[in-house]
């Protein structure tokens, strides 16, 4: 199941929830706000979701990934709206019965989810210039 | 010509300075909508790097277009 969630991610309480007798191994990956991209010094940054898509074309992530590496359990967490330097950005977890499939449906959810779902990025410097990633020219129109 | 509703998404919004629009248009695919709205609120983003949906669902940029329909435009997406 995916979330997408203005508020802080609680890694505690998704591995809670995804206890499971019949697992052997859980993954987990943590995305966090890091303070430097591309050669300059990211102040904090801002998150945009629309979230019947990102949660329909997540939950259809999800599935796939349970196809390739079947798994017991596999939760997605993403935020929105404004992040500082070190806070959780997206979580995704996974239980299964064998480390090798927790591994690699954790590995497939994160990859898809990052250039799939309509997730978007601004990225405020410490200079007060602004961009969205992954947006050349967005990022020239900002800096003009 | 199709009574057709746009919403622009991040990038996309603040180029138009709206986050939707509703345009009466001569178009018969979602890539039609793309282009008539890129010249009118002047991006050049190429449609390789955007999505787009129509009425909640991902679609093709050779998708048909219904009078009604509302069509998200996504540009470049970038989560995680």
């Amino acid at each position: 199941m995916i979330e997408i969630t203005p508020g802080p991610i609680e890694p505690a309480s998704l591995r809670a929830s995804l206890a499971d007798d019949g697992a052997g191994g859980f993954c987990t990956f943590e995305g966090w706000v890091r303070n430097r991209n591309e050669g300059r010094t990211v102040r904090r940054l801002e998150y945009e979701a629309y979230a019947p898509v990102a949660i329909a074309e997540g939950e259809r992530v999800i599935a796939e990934a349970n196809q390739r590496f079947p798994f017991l359990g596999a939760r997605c967490v993403h935020r929105t709206g404004t992040l500082e330097i070190g806070e959780l950005a997206v979580w995704v977890g996974v239980t299964a019965a064998h480390r090798d499939e927790a591994f690699k449906a954790c590995r497939y959810i994160i990859d898809e989810i990052k250039t799939r779902l309509p997730i978007w990025k601004k990225e405020h410097y410490v200079d007060g210039d602004s961009g969205w990633v992954n947006c050349e020219r967005c990022a020239a129109h900002a800096a003009e | 010509m199709k009574s057709i509703t746009v919403r622009y998404f991040a990038m996309f919004r603040e180029h138009a300075g709206l986050s939707e629009e509703t345009l009466r248009l001569d178009v018969a695919t979602a890539r039609d909508v793309f282009e008539q709205t890129r010249a009118r609120h002047g991006s050049d983003e190429p449609e390789g790097h955007c999505k787009v949906a129509i009425n909640d669902e991902l679609a093709d940029w050779s998708s048909p277009v219904q009078d009604g329909d509302t069509i998200l435009l996504f540009p470049p997406v970038a989560g995680g």
